[in-house]
């Protein structure tokens, strides 16, 4: 990692002696996952737990006749078997919805199916045994039947009159729409040398995370206390959900969120069949674990990206953009998720298009439609890929068409680097980005003449290889603009309480979530620099509702910044609080003290004054010999949330080399570059690692991930086998520059960085592929780029 | 169903009997009956290679082999490999380059990696990309691991990278 600075920093609490901020460190937490002694929710057991196994429907759509259980109840081992209208006496059904999106509408959604399914996977029954194995043997014995309805699959023409509406109360199947229009669309386009229109289509795809969804969820009669252990993001989230519909007081559920083997966003919504679990544990007075397998996770993971998109650019020869304009289709299955809903990545779409440029002219349209296949709702960089891959699909086509280099026409449009603080058309602030700093360190990184000079040496030879470059923004550090002012119970808060210990050492919880993006080092890294303490002696503990501060947990990338914000903060009056009673204890002023390698230090010459670990002892066992009044409070909690900007935007800009074979159609990533500003670097190692593990889930979109569907509504590739995520054989390497322009909303100064790499990484392989095919006069807007899309442009199938 | 097989094995040094149904597989019967939960489970098909171990000392993808299948066989888990220290310099390559997040498929990916490293002892990034191609990494991008593994077999040639 390299960075270059955009602003002056100023000396903080985190420049001090031995500070953690900007060093690499090891993650605490890494050796039980190494020496495989982690705990995730598919590991764990409980006394008296029973296992269950969802009976799915087959068929996208239909009414469910009956349901015959009576031998399979005979079975050995099987404990029960639970139908919907058995279960609604349990949990009450939800509404996708959010005052905020206007005129987002969804139906009710039920645990189990009751009398009608509207999606394949959709489960009907549920089936609870000894083990899971009973539990999937009595599951086949189960009989269902179903009269099959009509499925409406096609999101083109879910709403023309003669396609059956899903959900008749709803009156038709447009579940959102939103339309903008900023600034004089229709001059600008007048005034300009050229237009260029575009399709774009996205393939629907998943986040495939290596651990299914689990739960285990223990109703205690006794307590009249409902325990759930899963791997949520959002643990306050699911506490206040399953409360609410379980006719609970949120005091009355605990979650808890161990080790989690991925998510992505995946893990951040609220599932029919984990609310069923914490449902079944309540009727059946036990602990209950579902463990979604590979095949029900590709069938009921939310899926996300599934867009078509159109798209419009006007141009002056001189490189200037007028205008844009989209018109943006996307089908999100037969629900809007809950709670976050379904219409978040269409909105997303509308906002961000257009989002680095000057140009002030940008009209668009989203149409969020209902149809029988899986839901679709927010997977890591929510609606940013598809933007991201409209918007520099278009600058490109632009440049093209006016003879102008990519790079050039990208600089002559990128709102410039001293123009913050600003807004776009869509009504975004932006406090401060670097996109001219950002696409000038790519430049030098990748070396892009010597690049070019490549690419046309090996052209005469037959080979042809493309160079995509796209510019992007990233939401992060969200405020309650996001889900709160809709009526959403999501914290936008975040939470830290650190405590100095018996022995000197520090206790920390906090209210984000730790699922690998190293949340946990972090916190530790902030909370030993500001109390000057070794990370050693730093202990955080997360995940638990019962333990930690209330928040929102881990996701839109704003972990690091809001949650280690309220980490520094906390640290700070602890801090302050530790050098009171040294202070008293020593007979001295507190500013002449400082607390370095975990001892109270003179702050003039450094000299060691007392020990944490002597200090600690004093005040919890001796205060008797603490001067009079002197009550120390060796614990201190502080929350952030932002309000200034309803986000923290971040930038950045990737840049593909990648070569195709225009006999075979295959696609070779040949090298990828990242610049990217995230604000103040905590730790260089995770944020790198984060942005390379984002940039290879957005090469998995644009070259392999496609759930396909058949005109029935049946997911026809629903294993690993047959749904192509990346290997390592044939991913690049990925070189990572940074520029930092730290948000001044925090002392922190962080801004997020979880979904950069995936903002980006496709629309720079897009473009890159359009690049090596432009002597063949091939043009492809759509991902993912498989063979055969490539050899049909090529006209060569 | 039908009935279950007897079955005696070594895992990770220690002598194993039981009785396994015809069907269970070795990652559910390392899982649930011996507890040993290092070996995770991933797609149950053979393709993610989370739950892979060592048989015999060749590597396994356990939810491919039928627990029935290993009466006389000498199995070590990622647990076994972590006591013995085997691995405890790859490990340690792993955490110095943070090559993994979530940790979900470490275990495997360290067996494979190990693997690699027994039967080559110089191998560049392009065959280390192709040996760990069968186990499925969503975090990590896969850079970072192998960077690791490369490191791990230059400090064992006794080079530097």
């Amino acid at each position: 990692m390299t960075a270059v600075s955009a602003t002056p920093e100023a000396l903080s609490v985190l420049d001090r002696p031995n500070s953690y901020i900007g060093k690499v460190v090891p993650r605490p937490n890494l050796e039980r996952l190494m020496q495989g002694r982690g705990l995730y929710v598919s590991d764990m057991e409980l006394p008296r737990m029973a296992h269950v196994v969802f009976l799915r429907s087959p068929h996208a759509h239909a009414r469910i006749v009956g349901i015959d259980a009576a031998a399979a109840r005979q079975m050995p081992g099987v404990i029960a078997i639970v139908t919907g209208e058995q279960l609604a006496a349990v949990i009450t059904p939800w509404v996708g919805v959010l005052t905020h999106l206007k005129g987002l509408k969804s139906a009710p959604q039920h645990a189990i199916a009751l009398d009608r399914v509207c999606r394949q996977g959709e489960a009907v029954a549920a089936v609870v045994a000894t083990s899971r194995a009973v539990a999937e043997d009595a599951a086949e014995i189960v009989g269902v039947e179903y009269q099959e309805l009509e499925a409406v699959t096609d999101m083109r023409t879910a709403l023309d009159p003669q396609t059956p509406v899903i959900h008749p109360a709803l009156g038709d199947n447009l579940a959102f729409e939103r339309n903008l229009d900023a600034g004089a669309v229709d001059a600008a386009f007048a005034s300009s040398d050229a237009i260029v229109e575009a399709e774009f289509v996205f393939g629907r795809h998943t986040g495939v995370t290596l651990e299914p969804r689990a739960v285990v969820a223990d109703w205690n009669p006794a307590e009249a206390r409902l325990t759930i252990y899963q791997g949520t993001q959002a643990p306050h989230m699911v506490q206040n959900i399953a409360a609410l519909h379980l006719g609970l007081e949120e005091a009355q559920v605990r979650v808890v969120c161990k080790d989690v083997g991925g998510s992505f966003g995946i893990k951040v919504h609220i599932y029919a069949d984990e609310m069923a679990t914490y449902a079944l544990s309540k009727l059946l007075r036990r602990p209950i674990k579902f463990v979604a397998d590979r095949v029900e996770s590709f069938n009921t993971d939310i899926h996300a990206r599934d867009h078509r998109c159109k798209g419009r650019i006007g141009v002056k020869n001189d490189g200037t953009i007028t205008a844009f304009e989209i018109d943006d289709l996307t089908g999100i299955g037969p629900y809007s998720m809950y709670p976050r809903t379904s219409a978040i990545e269409a909105n997303q779409v509308v906002n961000l298009v257009g989002g680095p440029y000057m140009a002030k002219n940008y009209r668009a349209r989203a149409r969020v439609v209902f149809q029988n296949k899986n839901v679709m709702c927010q997977y890591r960089a929510v609606g940013h890929p598809i933007a991201c891959s409209v918007t520099e699909g278009l600058v490109d086509l632009a440049a093209s068409r006016i003879g102008m280099d990519p790079v050039e026409i990208r600089r002559r449009n990128l709102i410039a680097d001293d123009a913050y603080p600003c807004a776009s058309p869509s009504g975004l602030r932006f406090e401060q980005l670097s996109h001219h700093a950002s696409i000038n360190r790519l430049i030098g990184m990748m070396e892009y003449d010597a690049l070019r000079a490549e690419q046309a040496a090996l052209r005469r030879k037959n080979i042809h290889r493309g160079i995509g470059i796209a510019s992007f923004i990233e939401v992060t550090n969200p405020s309650a603009a996001f889900y709160g002012v809709g009526g959403a119970r999501i914290s936008s808060q975040d939470g830290v309480a650190v405590r100095l210990d018996a022995q000197g050492s520090v206790i920390c919880q906090t209210s984000i979530t730790e699922q690998g993006q190293g949340s946990e080092s972090l916190t530790a890294q902030i909370v030993g620099s500001v109390l000057g303490v070794s990370m050693a002696r730093v202990r955080v503990i997360l995940g638990d509702t019962d333990n930690t501060p209330y928040g929102g947990g881990t996701w839109a990338s704003r972990g690091a910044g809001i949650g280690g914000e309220a980490a520094l903060q906390a640290a700070k009056v602890l801090r302050k609080n530790v050098l009171d009673v040294a202070a008293a204890i020593l007979q001295a002023s507190p500013a002449e003290l400082d607390i370095v390698n975990d001892a109270i230090v003179n702050a003039d010459d450094g000299a060691v004054r007392i020990e944490l670990r002597e200090l600690a002892r004093i005040v919890y066992f001796r205060p008797d010999t603490l001067p009079p009044g002197i009550q120390p409070e060796l614990m201190a909690t502080r929350h952030f949330v932002p309000r200034e900007y309803p986000f923290a935007f971040t930038n950045g800009v990737q840049a593909a080399w990648i070569e195709v074979d225009t006999d075979t159609g295959f696609v070779r990533l040949l090298r990828h570059w990242v610049v990217e500003d995230c604000g103040t670097i905590i730790n260089p190692q995770l944020v790198d690692e984060q942005i390379r593990g984002g940039v290879v889930q957005g090469l998995g979109a644009a070259l392999f991930e496609k759930c396909i569907y058949d005109e029935r509504g049946q997911l026809t590739n629903a294993n690993m086998a047959d749904y192509l995520v990346p290997m390592s054989g044939e991913m690049p390497d990925i070189d990572i520059g940074h520029v930092v322009s730290p948000t001044l909303e925090t002392e922190l100064g962080a801004k997020g960085a979880g979904e950069a790499g995936t903002a980006g990484a496709a629309a720079a392989v897009a473009n890159a592929v359009n690049d090596a095919l432009r002597p063949f006069g091939a043009i492809i807007t759509e991902i993912p780029l498989t063979p055969q899309v490539i050899l049909t442009a090529l006209g060569r199938i | 169903m039908t009935t279950a097989l007897p079955i005696s094995l070594q895992v990770n040094g220690e002598r194993i009997d039981a009785q396994v149904l015809p069907r269970l597989n070795l990652a559910d019967f390392l899982r649930e009956h011996l507890k040993l939960t290092g070996t995770h489970v991933g797609c149950e098909h053979g393709v993610c290679g989370a739950c892979t171990v060592r048989v015999n000392g060749d590597i396994v993808r356990s939810c491919l082999m039928l627990a029935a299948q290993t009466h006389g066989v000498i199995i070590e888990t990622i647990e076994g490999l972590s006591d013995s220290g085997e691995i405890a310099d790859l490990q340690a390559a792993f955490r110095d380059r943070n090559a993994l997040q979530c940790g979900f498929c470490t275990p495997g990916m360290l067996v494979a990696a190990q693997d690699l490293l027994l039967h080559d002892a110089t191998p560049d990034r392009e065959r280390i990309r192709e040996h760990l191609s069968g186990n499925y990494c969503r975090c990590t991008g896969y850079q970072a691991i192998v960077d690791a593994v490369e490191s791990t077999a230059h400090a064992r040639m006794g080079s530097t990278p």
